[in-house]
C-alpha cells in the first residue's frame, strides 16, 4: 500500500485519472456548496407557477422545470443527494463484504463458505433487478434506495476480498508470521489487510460509479427519493411529459450524472494501474 | 472430458444457487414487509377481507411451510397470479419474452459487429490518435445513464427530425404472429412496409441498448487482442511472412476473444433478464416493460414473478457461457 501523496502524485501524472480525479472533485466541492453557489436558493423546492418551464437564460442558467424551480439549482443540490446514496451504499458495503471476504477467506470454517455461497447468490442476479424488487416491497424514499443498493453490492467485496486472502494465505510471508505464532487476527488485521486494500480502493472508486448509474436508474422508475427532492434521475423522469419543447430539462441532470460517473470510472482505472500494478489496464474488468 | 467434469460442476452449483436466489426472493416479498397481505389486498380492502385472503393464501401458515410451498409451485412452473391481468406471471411473461429476445438479438448484433472491429483497431494502433479517442469514448459509453441517452435520441430522431418512431414495435396492425419477432414475421406474411416499420420501431431501443454492450466489448477486445500480440506464435507468422492484416484477423482475432465471448454471454443475459429502464422509455412492450407496469400498480406478485424469471435467466446464459469459454478454451483457467 503506497502512502496517499505518493499515490496521488502518481495519478496526477496521468492525464486520464487526473481528469476523473478532477471531475469528482468537481462534484464533490458543487454538492458541499450547492446553498452557497446556487443562484437560486429559494426555487428548488417551492411552487412557482409564474417562472414555470422557462428556456436558459442568463436568470436560469439551464431553464426552469414544470414547478417553476431553477434547475441548475436543482442538480447542484442533486449533486448531495446522489453522493449521499453512492458514498453511504458503497460504505456499507465495504463494512458488510470486507470483513465477510477476510473471514470466510482466512478461516476457511464452512460457515464463512456458506456466506460466500449466499454472494454467490447475489452475484447470479443483475443488480438492478434485485434492487428493484427490494425498493419496490420498502417503498419510495431515499433510506430505501441506500437498503437496496447496500443489500445487493456487498457480494462484490466479498467475494473480491475473499479470493486476494485465499491467494495470501499461500506466500511465504504469511506462511512465516503464521509459523512466528503471530496471533490470527494480527496477521489478517496488520498483513494480510493492507495487502488487499489497493483491490479493495479501487473496486469501490468504480463502485461508485456504477452505484449512481443504479440509482439513478431506481430514481427514475419512481422508486427514489419522494417529489419535491431534486434528485437527478426523477428529473429526467419527470422532463418526459414536456419534451420535445422543453429540450433542456432532461440535459442538465443527464450530463451531471455522466461527468460524475465518468469521474469515479476514470479514477478508479487510474488507481488500478497505480496501485494494483498486475491489474494493468490491458486486463481491463 | 474436462468439459463434461467443468458442465457436471456447474450444474451441480446450479441447483443450490437457484433455490438460493428463491429463497432470497421469498424473503423479500414476505418478510420484509410488515404484512404483506395488506400489501396485496390493497388499500382499500378492510380487516376482514384481510383475513379471508391470508387464509386462501396460504400466509396463516409459519414461514418455513411457506417456503418449502413456494418451492412446490415455483417447481409446477408457477409463479403467482399477477393482480393487474389477472392472468398467471408465467404466461405473462412468456407472451412477452420474443419481443424482449428480438431487441436483445438486434441490440447484440450492432454491439458485435461494430465492437470488436473497433477493438482490433484500437489494440492494432496502440496509442494512435484512433485508440486514445476509442478508449474515452469506451469509457464514456459506459458512463452515460442509458435512460438519458435513450430521451436524446427520441428528442433528436423522433421529435426533431422525424426519421424514425418515438415507441411502440411497430405502426398499423402487426403481421400474423409466427414466431413472434416482428420483423420476422413481416417478412414471412410478405409484407415489405411491415418488415421496415418494424426495424424502424426497433432501431433507436436497440441503439440505446448497444452503446454500454459496445464499450464493454470494445475494451475486452482491445485487452485480448493486446495480449495475444505479445506471445510468440505472433512473431513466428511474421517472420515467415504472412500479411499481417491476416496474422491480426484470423490467427490473432480467434486467441484474443475468449473473454469478449464471456462478456458478450453475461450481456446477453442482462438484457434477456429484461431492460426494465430502456424497455419502458420506448413502450417497447417485451419483459421490462412489464416489471415496470407491476411496480407502477405495486403488482406485488408479477414483481416477484419478474424477479425469479430475471435471476434464472440469466443464471442460464451464464451457464451456458461457461460452457462455451470451456469449449473455445480447453486450457480451463479462467472458467
Amino acid at each position: 500500500m503506497k502512502s496517499v501523496p505518493t499515490t496521488l502524485r502518481q495519478l496526477m501524472r496521468d492525464r486520464s485519472a487526473a481528469l476523473g480525479f478532477f471531475l469528482v472533485v468537481l462534484v464533490v466541492v458543487a454538492a458541499i456548496l450547492a446553498p452557497w453557489i446556487s443562484p437560486h436558493p429559494e426555487a428548488v423546492w417551492d411552487m412557482n407557477p409564474a417562472n414555470r418551464l422557462k428556456p436558459p437564460s442568463r436568470t436560469w442558467l439551464f431553464g426552469t422545470d414544470r414547478m417553476g424551480a431553477d434547475i441548475f439549482s436543482r442538480v447542484l443540490f442533486g449533486a448531495r443527494i446522489t453522493l449521499m446514496i453512492a458514498l453511504v451504499a458503497v460504505g456499507a458495503s465495504l463494512l458488510i463484504g470486507v470483513p465477510i471476504g477476510l473471514w470466510a477467506g482466512w478461516s476457511e470454517w464452512w460457515i464463512g463458505e456458506a456466506l460466500m455461497r449466499v454472494s454467490d447468490v447475489f452475484l447470479a442476479v443483475p443488480q438492478i433487478v434485485l434492487a428493484i424488487a427490494i425498493a419496490q416491497t420498502l417503498g419510495p424514499s431515499i433510506e430505501n434506495v441506500i437498503l437496496a443498493l447496500s443489500v445487493t453490492y456487498w457480494p462484490w467485496f466479498a467475494r473480491l476480498v475473499y479470493a486476494e486472502v485465499r491467494a495470501l494465505k499461500r506466500e511465504t510471508f504469511i506462511e512465516a508470521a503464521i509459523a512466528l505464532g503471530v496471533p490470527p487476527r494480527r496477521i489478517v488485521l496488520q498483513h494480510v489487510l493492507p495487502n488487499v486494500a489497493s483491490p479493495i480502493i479501487v473496486r469501490a472508486s468504480i463502485g461508485m460509479g456504477f452505484t449512481i448509474l443504479t440509482a439513478a436508474s431506481l430514481g427514475f422508475l419512481g422508486l427514489g427519493a419522494p417529489p419535491p427532492a431534486p434528485e437527478w434521475g426523477r428529473m429526467i423522469s419527470e422532463s418526459r411529459e414536456f419534451l420535445p419543447e422543453t429540450w433542456w430539462y432532461a440535459l442538465a441532470p443527464g450530463v451531471a450524472i455522466f461527468i460524475v460517473v465518468m469521474g469515479f470510472n476514470l479514477l478508479g482505472d487510474g488507481l488500478r494501474d497505480v496501485l494494483d500494478p498486475r491489474l494493468r489496464r490491458s486486463h481491463d474488468r | 472430458m474436462r468439459i463434461l467434469a467443468l458442465v457436471a460442476k456447474r450444474l451441480f452449483w446450479f441447483v443450490p444457487t437457484a433455490a438460493g436466489l428463491i429463497a432470497v426472493v421469498f424473503f423479500i416479498s414476505r418478510v420484509i414487509p410488515s404484512d404483506p397481505v395488506a400489501l396485496i389486498a390493497g388499500e382499500t380492502a378492510s380487516r376482514a377481507q384481510i383475513e379471508v385472503l391470508r387464509t386462501k393464501l396460504g400466509l396463516d401458515r409459519p414461514l418455513p411451510v411457506q417456503l418449502v410451498d413456494y418451492y412446490r409451485q415455483l417447481l409446477k412452473g408457477d409463479l403467482g397470479t399477477s393482480l393487474f391481468t389477472t392472468r398467471p406471471v408465467a404466461d405473462d411473461l412468456f407472451a412477452r419474452l420474443p419481443a424482449t429476445i428480438e431487441l436483445t438479438v438486434a441490440a447484440m448484433l450492432i454491439a458485435v459487429s461494430i465492437g470488436i472491429p473497433l477493438g482490433v483497431i484500437s489494440a492494432t494502433r496502440r496509442n494512435s490518435g484512433i485508440d486514445h479517442g476509442l478508449r474515452i469514448a469506451s469509457v464514456a459509453g459506459l458512463a452515460i445513464a442509458s435512460f438519458w441517452l435513450a430521451l436524446i435520441l427520441q428528442l433528436l430522431f423522433s421529435m426533431k427530425l422525424g426519421v424514425l418512431p418515438l415507441q411502440g414495435r411497430i405502426a398499423g396492425f402487426p403481421p400474423r404472429a409466427v414466431t413472434g419477432f416482428m420483423t420476422i414475421d413481416a417478412l414471412i406474411a410478405g409484407r415489405a412496409d411491415r418488415f421496415w416499420s418494424a426495424l424502424a420501431h426497433l432501431a433507436l431501443p436497440a441503439i440505446t441498448l448497444a452503446v454500454p454492450a459496445l464499450a464493454t466489448i470494445v475494451r475486452f477486445t482491445r485487452a485480448g487482442v493486446l495480449d495475444t500480440l505479445g506471445r510468440p506464435f505472433v512473431d513466428y507468422q511474421r517472420a515467415t511472412g504472412i500479411p499481417r492484416a491476416l496474422i491480426v484477423w484470423k490467427y490473432v482475432l480467434r486467441n484474443a476473444l475468449t473473454s469478449t465471448v464471456t462478456q458478450i454471454g453475461l450481456l446477453f443475459g442482462i438484457l434477456l433478464a429484461g431492460a426494465v429502464v430502456i424497455e419502458t422509455v420506448f413502450q417497447w412492450p417485451g419483459i421490462g416493460t412489464y416489471a415496470f407496469e407491476a411496480i407502477l400498480h405495486s403488482d406485488y406478485a408479477a414483481v416477484m414473478g419478474f424477479t425469479v424469471y430475471a435471476g434464472g435467466i440469466f443464471m442460464l446464459v451464464n451457464l451456458l457461457v461457461d460452457v462455451v469459454h470451456g469449449l473455445i478454451d480447453p486450457r480451463g483457467g479462467t472458467a
